[in-house]
């Protein structure tokens, strides 16, 4: 991405960027002031690409050689510790498929289609905006302060910068938002898959093909990761071309259509079974398969979405920024900015950056290109799942992301509600589009895979097969997104497991011991339960569960996102950087301002839709009546409703209090290194004898 | 070709560090250069120590982004 010196700094290359920045300023006009007419989503990709462009040239320059100072000649911990496996001095765009394939994931292929409620503009300017000044740069400045400090991680960095007290607080949020990410990521997929014998038993054959390619790489090839990955494939897309026969089949596909119900506990028991099982057997090889197709895909929906170049059918703002939308409740500010998380800046991020990328870096000044530049791709992927939300009919959008508690279980009902709101749609046209993607409805397919997919089916199948192969490409997009998520929830349970024996093992140090096949059982089954009953929760919650979970996942990734930042801020300021720390800390008050308006809305608000609590009191007075009130179908799913109210509410009050706490650490840190007149902040390997004795 | 031949010896490289496979030949000459003498795992070994490697959570692994 970066351009050779000798023509940025000559007159041809100041024409060059004035012509980028004409050119950006040109399509976000375009973007931003149609009203009325459909616009082409070429205007959105133009727009994207010149503003990644300039914010790498200019502010990421700016950020890396007057804010951060990178230094060529400092030596990496790949070269300090070089062993040849974990610190490897790795060539850079080797490294950046390598962050990018870590940090890519379901999140930012979700928020964006549900904040498509409210048009594509308040999406696609948050999302550029985030990227550009927040997401980016937290990825950017934690990867640059591990790599000056071993590579160590995210919570050391916040216990030796920030105190004891400061570094347990975050793990305890980094453990809350492991749980509530699991819990949204798999019903994403028990949404996608209900009543959907096509893509259920196709996602189902993924597991078999896994185990295959684990005994093959193990045993019969071992380690060749190609051969097994490709056999992986073809039997992939055979299982995706016998799925339509199985959905055909009146004797086979009852066994493979499931309510969401059966579905979440089938989950559940996986994620026991994938925790507990070798890694080699189903993990590793679930792994490979899922990273290939996945940065496969997005890079076969950026090549076709160019090259189809299709009209967004969205209005560029819908009448639902009020807060009444279907999708998720709220108004603009603050939940756009929390609905979409990932793409615009994730938390999540600073624990990847924080983890094996620091420890392969060449050197220092390549932190611009894998950091930033690797959230700036993360950023177009999050474009083009707005593009692919987009482009399908509005009317067909609400269809399938209105929960059934809104907009009714037939297809009447559906379009009669819809078209009232302005969107018009009939019930023909809402049976037609099932057919046509080989499911039996898709009302309420909400939780976004489902809408993302008929969207990349719509623009793929224009590209190859027309309309005879819109279902194949529907279910392709389905599988493609349910098998990362499917691995990032056995990753994640582990990860889960491992933490709750280091937290649990600080009181019974017994519990610690890894290679225990009790520990191993009762950590595993305490981590599936987490975020299982969550999950579940979900899956029977009649306004649909992502409604309910998804502005909680947004807020706990925003805040880990806070607290990176918050630490990036206080060493900023013990480098005696302070002058450039505006850098951090804008982003740091923005992110502060959207979480803690949106937690506190969440737990106080009096509307219902939004505020636990008041939607908790609004079922508690009909208990006492007892008055049934509806989704609620008796007295005991009320009382089942109030409790998960109240549940939600003391873990969005928790997420609050774990960002003001972290933040109220890092304010006495600032303070303590504004006054004291040296540089405090601890780092590895810098020329000054005296610090070059510290190996911590 | 040499062009050709490096280029696709780089995608090979960035779709095997994506799973959590460094280069196999840069870890024998690291062996080799700072290490002689000593015992160098073979290939199948050094993927079995990745693959442990890579899924062992614990300092700096962090797996299962959103």
């Amino acid at each position: 991405m970066s351009t050779p010196r000798t023509v940025s700094s000559g007159i041809q290359g100041k024409l060059l960027w004035a012509g980028v920045v004409l050119l950006g300023t040109i399509a976000l006009g375009v973007i931003a002031l149609s009203r009325g007419e459909s616009i082409n989503a070429a205007w959105l990709v133009i727009a994207a690409i010149c503003v990644y462009f300039v914010a790498y040239r200019f502010y990421a320059l700016y950020i890396t050689s007057k804010v951060l100072r990178v230094d060529p000649t400092r030596q990496t911990p790949a070269y300090r510790h070089n062993d040849g496996l974990d610190y490897v001095p790795t060539n850079q765009y080797v490294l950046f498929g390598h962050h990018f394939a870590a940090i890519a994931g379901a999140g930012p292929l979700v928020g964006p289609v549900l904040a498509a409620q409210m048009g594509y503009l308040p999406g696609t300017l948050w999302i550029l905006g985030g990227v550009v000044f927040a997401g980016a740069v937290q990825d950017l400045t934690v990867l640059f302060l591990s790599s000056r400090r071993d590579g160590k991680t995210l919570g050391d960095m916040v216990r030796s910068e920030m105190g004891p007290v400061a570094g347990a607080i975050a793990l305890i949020g980094v453990m809350l938002i492991m749980v509530i990410l699991l819990a949204v990521l798999a019903l994403v997929v028990v949404k996608a898959l209900a009543a959907s014998p096509w893509g259920t038993f196709t996602v189902f054959c993924t597991i078999p093909i896994a185990l295959l390619m684990g005994v093959y790489s193990r045993f019969i090839r071992p380690g060749r990761i190609a051969e097994m990955s490709l056999i992986g494939f073809v039997l992939l897309l055979a299982a995706l071309f016998f799925g339509r026969t199985v959905s055909e089949n009146p004797a086979l596909a009852p066994f493979f259509n499931f309510h969401g119900d059966s579905l979440a506990l089938m989950i559940i028991g996986y994620g026991f079974c994938a925790s507990v099982l070798p890694i080699w057997l189903l993990l590793a090889p679930r792994d490979y398969l899922s990273t290939f197709l996945k940065v496969g895909t997005i890079v076969l929906l950026a090549v076709s979405i160019v090259l189809v170049r299709p009209d967004l059918k969205m209005p560029a703002i819908t009448r639902f920024i009020d807060g009444t939308g279907p999708v998720f409740s709220g108004t603009l500010f603050p939940f756009l900015f929390i609905t979409i998380a990932c793409g615009a800046v994730s938390g999540f991020h600073s624990l990847i950056s924080s983890g094996t990328t620091p420890k392969m870096i060449e050197n220092e000044n390549q932190v611009r290109f894998i950091g930033y530049g690797a959230m700036l791709m993360e950023s177009f992927v999050a474009i083009m799942a707005m593009i692919g939300a987009t482009v399908i009919e509005p009317g067909v959008y609400f269809t399938m992301n209105s929960p059934a508690a809104v907009i009714g279980t037939t297809t009447a009902q559906a379009a009669q509600v819809i078209s009232g709101w302005g969107f018009t749609i009939t019930p023909d046209a809402i049976n037609q589009i099932a057919r046509d993607v080989g499911e039996n409805s898709i009302l309420s397919r909400t939780g976004g895979a489902p809408t993302l997919a008929v969207g990349m089916a719509t623009i793929l199948s224009n590209l190859f097969g027309g309309r005879a192969l819109i279902g194949i490409w529907y279910h392709f997009a389905i599988l493609f997104e349910a098998l990362f998520i499917l691995t990032t929830v056995d990753a994640g349970t582990r990860v889960l497991r491992f933490m709750l024996q280091d937290l649990i093992g600080s009181v019974v140090p017994a519990f610690k011991e890894t290679k225990s096949w009790a520990n191993n059982l009762v950590g595993s089954a305490v981590a599936v339960a987490a975020w299982g009953y969550f999950l579940y929760q979900g899956v029977i919650d009649p306004l649909g569960g992502i409604n309910t979970l998804w502005p909680l996942f947004g807020i706990s990734n925003q805040m880990l996102a806070g607290i990176a930042l918050t630490l990036c801020t206080v060493i900023l300021f013990k480098m005696k950087r302070q002058y450039y720390a505006w850098v951090t800390v804008l982003p740091t008050v923005w992110l502060l301002v959207c979480t803690l308006t949106a937690g506190l809305q969440k737990v106080i608000s009096g509307n219902p839709a939004i505020g636990f609590i008041s939607h908790a009191w609004k079922f508690n007075d009909s208990v006492s009546g007892g008055k049934v009130l509806a989704p609620a179908k008796s007295i005991t799913e009320m009382q089942r409703i109030i409790f998960n109210d109240y549940l939600e509410a003391t873990l969005a009050i928790l997420f609050v209090a774990v960002v003001v706490a972290v933040v109220f650490y890092g304010l006495i840190s600032v303070r303590k290194a504004f006054t004291n007149p040296n540089v405090t902040a601890v780092e590895i390997g810098a020329a000054a004898p005296a610090v070059e004795g510290i190996h911590v | 070709m040499s062009n050709v031949r490096s280029i696709f010896s780089v995608a090979a490289q960035t779709a095997r560090l994506m799973v959590g496979v460094p280069d196999y030949d840069t870890y024998v000459d690291h062996r080799r250069t700072y290490h002689p003498g000593k015992p160098i795992m073979s290939y199948e070994e050094f993927f079995r120590e990745r693959q442990n490697a890579r899924y062992t959570v614990g300092k700096g692994k962090f797996r299962g982004c959103c």
